[in-house]
């Protein structure tokens, strides 16, 4: 929990599901298992584990689909530098979900859990998806819900083992936070090439929303550093909207490539816009001088990404003084920031394999992003640096994220 | 309130949207036969969804912004 803000938890955990979930609401999604390694490394944090989605189906009309991930994660960022000190922890998480198909509509219905030493959650979610006017488009309504508990890590002063903070939460070891999400969805072939998907989602939280490890700082001319610590204040509602619109075109020598503009807004005061471009590219030559065959095996990808926020209405990197405002939060991912991400992919398809005839077709897939963020108002703070408070520079993040996974239809 | 409403607002929508699937007189532009571009697996707007997913959890981990990423829709009826 110390890496991740709570108040994106749930809405993580569905993406894994979701993800997987059929779209084509005539038509189930493929028999396929997806074995994957994942590493993030950058900022002082190393996150790795693996991930395992198996999908299944039973009958003509039913497909099953469970999931497992895991994060392991060792922490000495920018965040814990200031207040908190390294840690490492395991988080794992568990899903499963049923696709029911009839005519030409697919209902869905899932469950996920999570949980890891100070945060645990549950979700739910249905999702409803039809198509119509001649398969040209398709429509989905997802409602999801989920109920989190959180708790506050301490080391036992008696034992040394990391506990929960028995009295984290007015006298109590747990908060609450509750999260509602409605999405809309609407995908439409236009020309024989182009085709678009719109998706609209909101999104409401209410509870215990922020992280009970970071602190905000405020000018205090009497400390030796100049500045002290306190602990954050959230809002304990949150309501978002974000919509997308994507448009994905087949090229005539077979490739295909997309752009993305996503618009997000909270009442938080936060307004962040998302550009992708993402570009397919099957080989279709052969290479000699490599052993494997490549023609028609081979498929490369690349994307470039661009996002930007401006800060949440109660967000500062140093306050004026202490109590300055009801609420108040210095956590980086409500800061005002820029942020670029350039990836390239790579998938080559094994011939049938002869061991295996169930196997209708296999691959093996590499994948490395780069990340940066450059921040506009969150400052690299360590403790005795001596620089006066709001002169330090700002911080700027850059991290490599890893994926290898393989992957059989069956 | 606001809630109600948008619930209301999508359940009209889901309703009509199905009404007008089940009767519609529109005649669909792109020929079932014209749409092989669409089966080939690099128009999925998700090739590999634990991929995807993976990568939606690494943004939004480090990001205000969420939802809307297009998990769901993108069918297109055109296996």
């Amino acid at each position: 929990m110390r890496l991740q803000l709570m108040r994106t938890r749930w809405h993580l955990l569905l993406a894994f599901v979701i993800g997987g979930t059929p779209v084509v609401a005539g038509v189930l999604p493929d028999d396929r298992a997806d074995v994957l390694y994942h590493r993030y490394q950058g900022g002082g944090i190393t996150i790795q584990g693996p991930s395992v989605l198996v999908r299944k189906k039973v009958g003509d009309n039913f497909s099953l689909s469970a999931g497992y991930y895991e994060d392991m994660i060792s922490s000495a960022s920018i965040d814990v530098k200031l207040t908190a000190s390294p840690y490492k922890e395991n988080r794992k998480q568990e899903n499963f979900s049923v696709d029911y198909l009839h005519g030409k509509t697919t209902y869905s219905a899932g469950y996920i859990h999570s949980r890891e030493p100070d945060y645990a959650s549950n979700t739910t979610f249905y999702s409803l998806s039809q198509d119509m006017f001649g398969d040209l488009t398709t429509v989905s309504l997802t409602y999801k819900r989920g109920w989190d508990r959180v708790y506050k890590d301490e080391k036992d002063a008696a034992t040394g083992q990391i506990i929960n903070d028995p009295h984290f939460f007015g006298g109590s070891s747990s908060a609450t936070a509750d999260h509602r999400g409605w999405a809309l969805g609407i995908s439409q072939i236009l020309t024989r090439s182009l085709l678009a998907s719109f998706n609209y989602e909101l999104l409401e939280d209410e509870g215990y929303l922020q992280s009970p490890y970071r602190q905000i700082r405020f000018l205090d001319p009497t400390d030796g550093k100049g500045y002290r610590t306190a602990d954050q204040t959230y809002p304990h509602t949150r309501t978002s909207n974000s919509a997308s619109l994507l448009l994905k075109y087949f090229l005539p020598y077979r490739a295909a490539v997309s752009g993305q503009y996503r618009y997000f807004q909270d009442t938080w005061g936060i307004v962040g816009h998302t550009f992708e471009v993402d570009y397919t590219h099957p080989i279709k030559r052969a290479v000699p001088f490599l052993f494997w065959p490549v023609e028609g095996h081979v498929v490369l990808d690349g994307s470039l990404r661009y996002y930007r926020q401006n800060a949440a209405d109660f967000y500062s990197d140093l306050f004026p003084r202490q109590s300055y405002q009801n609420f108040e939060a210095r956590d980086r991912e409500l800061a005002a920031f820029n942020s670029y991400a350039i990836g390239f992919g790579a998938t080559y398809e094994f011939p049938q394999l002869s061991w295996a005839p169930w196997i209708n077709k296999s691959t093996v897939n590499v994948r490395l992003d780069h990340l940066i963020i450059d921040y506009s108002d969150f400052r690299a703070v360590y403790t005795g640096s001596g620089i006066a408070p709001g002169t330090e520079p700002l911080y700027k993040l850059n991290a490599n994220v890893f994926q290898v996974f393989v992957s059989a239809w069956y | 309130m606001r809630v109600t409403r948008i619930l209301a607002a999508m359940a009209a929508t889901g309703t009509l949207a199905a009404g007008l699937g089940g009767c519609s007189p529109i005649e669909p532009w792109v020929k079932p036969y014209e749409r092989e571009h669409f089966a080939d697996p690099i128009m999925s707007l998700s090739r590999d969804p634990v991929s995807t997913s993976y990568l939606e959890h690494v943004f939004e981990s480090r990001e205000g912004s969420r939802g809307a990423t297009g998990g769901v829709g993108g069918g297109c009826g055109c296996n």
